[in-house]
C-alpha cells in the first residue's frame, strides 16, 4: 500500500492539540517541557474540560506557557504560582485549576507558597518538571541539582557540605495530610509519556471529586543547561537523576506508598 | 490476517531535529534529513515508510508535536 493511501484525514491517529497554539515552543529542542505541556493539554481536551480550567504558569522557561496553552491561564510572581491558584480555586471551587512549575520555581523561591498550599489541601493540581538546574537564566545550580552534578554557578560540582544535598520537593509534600495524590514520572520515552498522561489525568479527576491537592513531578532533561544532546540528556537523565529521584507514585488516594 | 500499516507526516518547519523520535520507533522508521528547515534544524522523514505500524510512539515524544500519525488495517 501507498503512502499516500494511508494519509488521508480518516485515517489520522495522532496529531496535535487543538488546545496547542501555533506558536512555535520557545524551548530548546528535546526539552520535555514542550512534552509536558503537549501531555498536559492532552488531557484537558480529552477530559473536555478546556472551557471550565484555568492555569497558573510560573517564572522560569516555561514563564509563556500562557503562549501555548489555549485555554485560560495567568502567570505569578515567582515562586508564587500555589498561592495565585489557591486564590482562583476558592473564588471558582468548580473549575479545574493547575500550576505548571519548574523546580526553580517550585523548590526554590516558592517553598513557602508550595508546602502552604500543600498543607492546606487546596483543590488544584501542580504539575512540577524537575531538570535539576536554572535553565532559562544560564544554567545556575538549583535545589534539586545533584551531588557533583557541574553547572555555572557550581562549575567544580555540587559540594554537599557548602550547598547541601538535592531537595526531594516531592517526597517532602507527600508527608503533608492535605496531598492526595503524589507521584513522579518522566517524558522522555513513550512508556513514560503514557504513564505520565495517565497520571495527570488521575489528577485532574481528583479535582473534578474534590479530594483535594494532587502534585506530580516530571524528570526532566535540561540538554542545553548540561551541555549535552538530547540524546544524551536523556541517557544521562536515567543513569543519574532516576536514581536519586526514582520514578512511580508516593501517595496515592491521601495514603503513602 | 489483518496487518496494521502506518504513516507520519513531519510538520518540517516545527520539527527541531532533537531526534527524541528515532530510539523509541521500534520499527526504525524515522531517519534525519541532509538538508534543513528555515530554522537550520535537520528534521524527521519516513527512512523506511514500508514498516511503519502507526503505534505513535514518535508522536507522542515528539516535544513540539511535529508529527502526525495515521494507521489503516489492511487485509492482506
Amino acid at each position: 500500500m501507498n503512502v499516500l493511501d494511508i494519509i488521508k484525514p480518516e485515517n489520522q491517529v495522532f496529531c496535535k492539540s487543538k488546545l496547542m497554539t501555533d506558536n512555535t515552543l520557545s524551548y530548546c529542542p528535546g526539552c520535555g517541557h514542550g512534552t509536558a505541556h503537549n501531555l498536559t493539554m492532552e488531557v484537558i481536551d480529552e477530559m473536555g474540560i478546556s472551557e471550565d480550567t484555568i492555569g497558573v504558569a510560573p517564572v522560569g522557561c516555561s514563564v509563556l506557557a500562557y503562549d501555548f496553552m489555549n485555554i485560560d491561564i495567568t502567570q505569578a510572581a515567582h515562586g508564587r504560582a500555589p498561592a495565585v491558584a489557591t486564590a482562583i480555586a476558592r473564588t471558582w471551587p468548580e473549575k479545574y485549576v493547575f500550576t505548571y512549575q519548574g523546580d526553580g520555581d517550585l523548590a526554590a523561591i516558592g517553598t513557602a507558597e508550595t508546602i502552604h498550599a500543600c498543607n492546606r489541601g487546596e483543590n488544584i493540581v501542580i504539575i512540577f518538571v524537575n531538570n535539576g538546574i536554572y535553565g532559562m537564566t544560564g544554567g545556575q545550580m538549583a535545589p534539586t541539582t545533584l551531588e557533583g552534578m557541574k553547572s555555572s554557578t557550581s562549575p567544580y560540582g555540587r559540594e554537599i557540605e557548602s550547598m547541601g544535598s538535592p531537595l526531594k520537593m516531592t517526597e517532602l509534600v507527600a508527608n503533608l495530610p492535605g496531598v492526595h495524590y503524589v507521584t513522579r514520572q518522566a517524558v522522555h520515552t513513550h512508556k513514560h509519556a503514557r504513564k505520565a498522561k495517565k497520571a495527570i489525568k488521575k489528577a485532574f479527576e481528583n479535582t473534578r471529586l474534590k479530594k483535594g491537592l494532587s502534585f506530580i513531578e516530571i524528570v526532566s532533561n535540561c540538554n542545553s543547561g548540561w551541555k549535552m544532546t538530547p540524546l544524551e540528556s536523556n541517557i544521562w537523565m536515567e543513569e543519574n537523576m532516576f536514581p536519586y529521584f526514582p520514578l512511580g507514585d508516593i501517595k496515592v488516594n491521601g495514603v503513602l506508598k | 490476517m489483518a496487518k496494521v500499516k502506518g504513516a507520519i507526516v513531519v510538520d518540517t518547519e516545527a520539527c527541531k531535529g532533537c531526534e527524541v523520535c528515532i530510539p523509541v520507533c521500534p520499527e526504525d522508521v524515522i531517519g534525519m534529513t541532509s538538508t534543513v528547515n528555515r530554522k537550520g534544524y535537520h528534521y524527521a522523514y519516513m527512512n523506511n515508510p514500508e514498516a511503519c505500524t502507526g503505534c505513535t510512539n514518535c508522536a507522542i515524544v515528539c516535544p513540539d508535536r511535529a508529527i502526525s500519525v495515521y494507521r489503516v488495517k489492511v487485509t492482506a
